[in-house]
């Protein structure tokens, strides 16, 4: 299996991550999105780190783990947050910091 | 061998990710989610990285994934609002763009590796030992600031999630029962020398061990 293949598989798995942040407007499924993008970005890096032959690769994967917990942490405490003050459940509801 | 486990890992992990997006229940997005994940580790280890698709197993489809689908049975599924009829359509146009750029930018490289089968590794690559070893040599400071990230990140969905609403009516009561004099020796190292020094009265006026409920009695006497 020749590695390109790796990285078409990444590179469709963040296009599909994309389209997902685009389309949904429920602030959960827009952070499951968002995972899948980072996964998408791990699955090229842990290719890369296979390509060159170092660790570096997969070290910078972990990486990424560990800030896609922060995220999902903080991300999850808001949707808490939102679900408390009884306001709609919908990304397009929480514009109070537009410009 | 390689070959075959590559297709169903990877057709799994696209599969599971078009069902996170298109899937109307919150839910069943979080399986989608479970689902894409194991075949993405599955691929992980395709490509010798076997720490990462054991934290991939264990943090991710573990512990990220019950944290979801604990605030999705909190929050309840909801209604979905359908989009937008712009990013309705737009979103779907931009992620198309993206990947055709993506596949563009990979076909047109001229990176020799990607046509191959990967360098030679040492033995041992991607173990816990050898990742664990870089972690705490070359890769320090990385480790450390996950870790402080971590921290910054606990504090903060505590302070995101907390009630601020301020006192109910419940906590009005408790307040008002809280702050009522209490009488003396209520909680303190005296009072309960004191129980045990009745105690031990009653022990020896009655002359064997007292149950506990008579400790009450004596102590009302």
């Amino acid at each position: 299996m020749t590695l390109g293949w790796y990285l078409a598989v990444s590179a469709l798995i963040f296009c599909i991550g994309a389209g997902g942040v685009l389309v949904r407007r429920n602030p959960l499924v827009v952070l499951l999105c968002l995972e899948l993008m980072l996964n998408g970005a791990n699955l090229a890096l842990v290719t890369f780190a296979r390509m060159h032959g170092g660790e570096a690769g997969q070290i910078f994967a972990l990486i990424v783990l560990v800030v896609a917990a922060c995220e999902v942490t903080v991300g999850l405490g808001l949707v808490v947050a939102i679900s408390r003050r009884n306001l709609p459940i919908d990304v397009d509801g929480m514009h109070e910091l537009n410009g | 061998m390689s070959e075959v486990l590559f297709f169903i890992a990877s057709i799994s992990a696209i599969i599971g990710a078009i069902g996170v997006v298109t899937l109307r229940n919150p839910l069943y997005a979080v399986l989608a989610l479970v689902c894409h994940l194991v075949a993405l580790a599955a691929l992980f280890l395709l490509l010798r990285a076997e720490f990462v698709a054991a934290a991939q197993v264990v943090v991710y489809a573990g512990a990220v994934m019950v944290l979801y689908v604990f605030v999705v049975a909190y929050v309840g599924g909801g209604d979905e609002v359908a989009a937008g009829s712009t990013l309705r359509i737009l979103g779907p146009l931009f992620a198309i763009a993206v990947a055709i750029e993506l596949f563009i930018a990979m076909l047109g490289t001229a990176l020799k590796g990607i046509n191959g089968q990967g360098a030679h590794y040492k033995l041992g690559f991607g173990t816990p030992e050898h990742i664990g070893k870089l972690f705490l040599t070359d890769y320090l400071l990385p480790f450390e600031v996950a870790s402080l990230l971590l921290l910054v990140a606990a504090i903060g969905a505590v302070v995101l999630a907390r009630r601020r609403r301020g006192l109910g009516d419940d906590d009005f009561e408790l307040a008002r029962l809280l702050s009522t004099p209490r009488p003396a020796y209520t909680g303190t190292i005296a009072e309960g020398v004191g129980v045990r020094k009745v105690l031990e009265q009653l022990e020896q006026a009655h002359g064997g061990a007292m149950e506990l409920t008579a400790e009450r009695e004596g102590e009302e006497k």
